[in-house]
């Protein structure tokens, strides 16, 4: 037991339980509720875990390049791309051979992910640029690219096949939910049982050094920029399956910051090193829990912005060692001028 | 050497999506390819461009210079389709010079200085941005020649130097929006609002317009909760989930735009009821995309923010030539569209 609370997954473990036990004591349990509709589960912690899960997938690759020291904000762009491509093929706008198939359309749409991805690490890894420009040109870029892709509109698409990637049901449960556990383990297995892991978090700690003790640096950093791209891919497939369409212009917009934010709540440093996959995806799941909590209490729409920063002002500082020291700090030098008086 | 030909492959891969993206794009489609009277003036290239136009003053064919913003939508594209198609077909009595600032303001100034020198009768525009007008505007006073500002506005400071702008009327249509809604539920029941992104005026007029016509007209349908969905799909279709759990109880939506109402539509399915039938959806736009759904009985009516302002802009252009007054504020024709004749215009629909 006092070994789970030393772990780093422990703090944000007990934030996230602790916005959701407050949220149902104030809504009076009506937060927690669930009820099944349709042979499905119904009620919003399931909104949560559906929502959740696109940040959950974008904070696991995110948190490899910011243990690596590095940082990747081409993924909303990267949402949109592969968006674009999976509607168009499935609306056979593109590559009308494939008879507007899903299958072919997602793995399509994650190959585009991983091409984005090895530009990223070209970039970073081969040119040595460093990571934040070097993924902005894909920031600005991607949008371009998704909009060719499209057309400059929004493809809408009927098939139910793809859109049950985000709006199916396994065992009652949302679809994506279980597509983010599979990533998850696979990425659990990738860093914590292969000398992977270990050499990411060498290399965030300090490149030159790691190098020197046989690391391969480079080929590390053009695998997590491709790893990143293709989550990316993924929960861009999933957002425009949501929809039932992709919509270049907004979709992903501003999530590379809901990304980095899911992996700092979670307790990765951004300046590389120790990481933890769950951790980040707990953030996530925090990220995902503040907005449905906004939703919910009905804040006035002029607000919501403020509601959420207020919010992770707070999850940050309950992070913050050095603020925590300094509230006990404060309690106890208090107690102790009440002795000395 | 394996690496050098594995990053060569990634930049001819790269290189090689953006040409695809190119080649997937079509040419402008203009019904007015290229008639023969209508001259392009492209002052982004070649800003001092003299075809001397068609002899302005010299013939009595009104010359109406349009600065485009550029390619921004399907709605933009819809609006240069149809003001370049009108002029083609009219071309006997009118002479269009079309420009296409590419989506920046300084493009669209020296078009406009252009259409001066050139002369023109009339110059019509949307202006790109609101402020940062004054300079040109004054110029066209200067020269004699009338402006129209096209669906958008420019700052209050500007007022005085141009004649008369033709928009849509945001007010009415979440008026109009408001008796679609009124006139389905029967007068009576629980509304939901999707609201536009925080400060646009697209977002407030629209809200504004609906809420006093449901307060004065409808006072029993009460408007139970109203949240910003920023006119996105993905948005709107959160925010309508959250709505849904909150309320057992919903008889309409009202989304500020189409889109949104397309996300809400999946969210009312997810939720187990019947979008268009349980729940009654009510949206603004007029996209295509919500005439498919009114046509499959999922949404209920949308307000049309019409873009095919040619007929009004050239109409105007004409009396502004020939020395008519005209209103400062010219309302654009918007259509109101219910399931009842929305597979009639469907096949009409552009964007």
């Amino acid at each position: 037991m006092k070994k789970f609370t030393q772990k780093m997954e422990f703090k944000p473990f007990c934030v996230l339980i602790a916005i959701i036990l407050i949220c149902g004591i104030i809504s009076g349990g009506d937060f927690f509720k669930i009820t099944i509709v349709d042979g499905h589960f119904y009620g919003r912690l399931i909104d949560i875990l559906r929502n959740g899960s696109r940040y959950a997938i974008l904070a696991a690759g995110m948190t490899m390049a910011l243990g690596t020291g590095g940082t990747d904000i081409s993924v909303g762009s990267v949402m949109a791309i592969s968006g674009a491509i999976a509607c168009s093929i499935v609306d056979s706008r593109i590559l009308p051979g494939l008879g507007g198939n899903v299958f072919l359309a997602v793995l399509i749409a994650l190959a585009a992910g991983a091409v984005c991805g090895a530009w990223n690490g070209f970039m970073i890894a081969k040119l040595k640029v460093q990571p934040m420009v070097a993924t902005m040109i894909l920031l600005t870029a991607g949008r371009g690219i998704a909009q060719l892709v499209a057309d400059g509109k929004i493809v809408t698409i009927t098939s139910d096949a793809y859109y049950s990637i985000s709006g199916g049901y396994i065992l009652g449960f949302p679809a994506p939910m279980f597509i983010a556990i599979g990533v998850i383990i696979l990425f659990m297995i990738l860093t914590r049982y292969t000398a992977f892991g270990m050499q990411v978090e060498a290399i965030g700690v300090n490149q030159q050094s790691s190098r020197l003790a046989g690391i391969k640096v480079e080929r590390n950093l053009w695998i997590i920029y491709i790893l990143c791209g293709i989550t990316a891919a993924l929960a861009g497939i999933i957002e425009s399956a949501g929809i039932k369409g992709a919509d270049c212009n907004n979709c992903g917009l501003m999530i590379e910051m809901d990304g980095i934010l899911a992996v700092a709540i979670g307790g990765t440093s951004l300046a590389g090193g120790r990481f933890s996959i769950i951790s980040s995806v707990i953030g996530a799941l925090i990220v995902q829990t503040i907005s449905t909590t906004i939703y919910a209490f009905g804040v006035a729409p002029e607000l919501t912005r403020v509601a959420k920063a207020i919010i992770v002002i707070i999850v940050c500082l309950i992070q913050s060692q050095a603020f925590m020291d300094k509230l006990k700090g404060l309690f106890t030098s208090g107690k102790r001028k009440e002795v000395q008086a | 050497m394996k690496k050098k030909l594995l990053a060569l492959t990634l930049v001819a891969a790269l290189g090689s999506t953006l040409l695809a993206g190119c080649a997937v794009q079509p040419a402008p489609a203009a019904p007015a390819a290229a008639p023969a009277e209508t001259s392009e003036a492209a002052p982004a290239e070649e800003p001092a461009a003299e075809p001397a136009a068609p002899a302005a003053s010299a013939n009595d064919k009104l010359v109406v210079g349009f600065a485009q913003i550029g390619q921004e939508s399907g709605w933009r594209d819809g609006e240069t389709n149809d003001i370049q198609w009108y002029a083609a077909q009219n071309t006997d009595t009118i002479d269009l010079i079309f420009a296409d600032a590419q989506q920046k303001q300084e493009n669209q100034i020296k078009a406009i200085r252009n259409f001066i020198e050139m002369g023109v009768d009339v110059i019509a525009f949307p202006p790109v941005v609101e402020t940062g007008w004054e300079a040109v505007l004054t110029e066209c006073q200067e020269a004699g020649i009338p402006v129209i500002l096209v669906d958008r506005g420019v700052d209050e400071s500007c007022a005085d130097l141009y004649a008369t702008q033709i928009s849509s009327d945001f007010i009415w249509e979440g008026a109009q929006a408001a008796d679609i809604v009124g006139d389905l539920l029967e007068g009576k029941g629980k509304v939901v609002e999707l609201e536009g992104t925080v400060g646009a005026s697209a977002a407030n007029e629209r809200k504004e317009g609906f809420d006093n016509e449901i307060a004065e007209k409808y006072p029993d349908i009460e408007i139970i909760a109203s949240q910003t969905g920023d006119f996105t799909r993905a948005l709107g279709k959160e925010v309508m989930e959250s709505f849904l759990k909150s309320y057992d109880e919903i008889d309409a939506v009202f989304a500020h735009n189409d889109d949104m109402a397309l996300g809400a539509i999946e969210a009312i399915k997810e939720a187990g009821k019947k979008p268009g039938v349980d729940i009654k959806i009510v949206g603004c736009d007029g996209v295509k995309g919500a005439f498919e759904a009114m046509v499959a009985g999922e949404m209920n009516g949308t307000v049309e923010c019409n873009p095919c302002l040619a007929e009004q802009v050239f109409d105007t252009a004409a009396k502004l030539k020939a020395g008519e007054t005209v209103d400062k504020w010219i309302v654009s024709n918007d259509g109101v569209f219910t399931q009842a004749d929305a597979e009639a215009e469907l096949p009409n629909r552009t964007y």
